[in-house]
């Protein structure tokens, strides 16, 4: 009986074949929706700190270190590759990538830290967000600088000259 | 020098104890999943024992907490002494999404030390046998801290009294200074 058994058992391993993977040998393909490892792309970013927000692990952290610059710093030790903050970046910035081949003996190797240069704002010199076309169009009267050219733009006209109030905003002409 | 003594001592094959401490199982479930035959890592002399006292490597998932703290250490203490820590999946490398809540330590470096890092939630079980070959000297590891930087527009800052002419268009005095 234990014979007949073994036998059996002996039918069904070869018929299953050899079903270890190659994988140290030849590199394994990863699925189409795999998330690996998240890549900020700088010159995307805005500096919203959307990805902050919405991170569940807490992995991104935003710090203010001076007027122009906002530092955006990923702890990618306890990132658990949620997706969140590629869904959530207004501008694209982050992609998942499909790295998992990334263990190392360090756990700082894991971190990305971006620099982020924010506009100031001409009134209260604190820095903002640029704003979306839709607000930009709301915000007659406010002055922007011509950052391209290094020149300064001092007045909007986009507003009438004795009209002090569009919409809700006072105009504070000078 | 780790990595030499590491090769040193580790030549034939690394006996692994698989300690969680308060994981989710997932990780757990990888690593069951490295030693099927699909992955097949008794063919690297990678095995599973039941004991700390014969284990080379602790594979730690989870994080520390505080009920499992004292015990993962107990744990570490029973290993002889060429021993080597994994830390496998977020919450045993920094913690991972509740590494600040009450019942949660920290990473499982707070505990014990911790050579080798295998982030992802959970890894793939091809980033477990790639962490592993990394700490064996195999392969270079290939992540290294990424710093990014904006291009920056040189913004002059504003003084009025500074300003040159009037009309539409004064001109800024200082504007090539800066």
């Amino acid at each position: 009986m234990s014979v007949r058994s073994k036998l059996e058992e002996a039918v069904i391993c070869l018929k299953a074949g050899r079903v270890t993977l190659p994988y140290p040998a030849q590199p394994r393909p990863v699925p189409e929706n795999f998330r690996g490892r998240p890549i900020f792309d700088a010159a995307k970013c805005i500096g919203c700190a959307g990805c902050a927000n919405n991170c569940t692990a807490r992995a991104v952290l935003v710090s203010d270190v001076c007027q122009e610059i906002r530092i955006l710093k990923y702890v990618g030790s306890r990132c658990t590759y949620c997706g969140r903050c590629a869904e959530v970046c207004p501008e694209k910035a982050i992609t998942m990538s499909h790295e998992f081949e990334i263990a190392t003996g360090s756990a700082l190797d894991l971190d990305q830290r971006l620099e982020i240069f924010m506009s100031t704002c001409q009134r209260c010199g604190r820095c903002f967000v640029e704003p979306s076309p839709l607000e930009q169009l709301k915000m007659k009267g406010y002055r922007f600088d011509d950052l391209q050219n290094d020149r300064w733009i001092f007045r909007s006209r986009a507003f009438l000259e004795n009209d002090t109030v569009v919409d809700d905003i006072a105009i504070e002409l000078d | 020098m780790l990595k030499n003594l590491c090769q040193k001592m580790f030549g034939r094959s690394l006996w692994v104890y698989h300690a969680n401490s308060g994981g989710c199982n997932g990780c757990d479930i990888e690593v069951l999943n490295v030693l099927t035959p699909y992955y097949d890592v008794e063919r690297f002399g990678i095995k599973l024992v039941g004991s700390p006292r014969h284990a080379d490597v602790m594979l730690c998932q989870g994080p520390a907490m505080r009920s499992t703290a004292q015990a993962l250490q107990r744990a570490y203490q029973a290993m002889p002494a060429p021993k080597l820590v994994f830390a496998i999946g977020s919450c045993a490398c920094g913690g991972g999404i509740w590494f600040d809540s009450y019942p949660v330590i920290g990473p499982v470096e707070k505990i014990i030390p911790v050579n080798y890092y295998i982030p992802g939630c959970p890894p793939r079980p091809e980033a477990i046998i790639y962490g592993v070959a990394v700490a064996l000297g195999l392969i270079e590891k290939k992540v290294a801290p990424v710093e990014l930087k904006q291009p920056m527009f040189p913004i002059p800052r504003y003084h009025p009294e500074e300003l040159r002419g009037g009309g539409d268009l004064p001109v800024y005095e200082k504007l090539e200074k800066v």
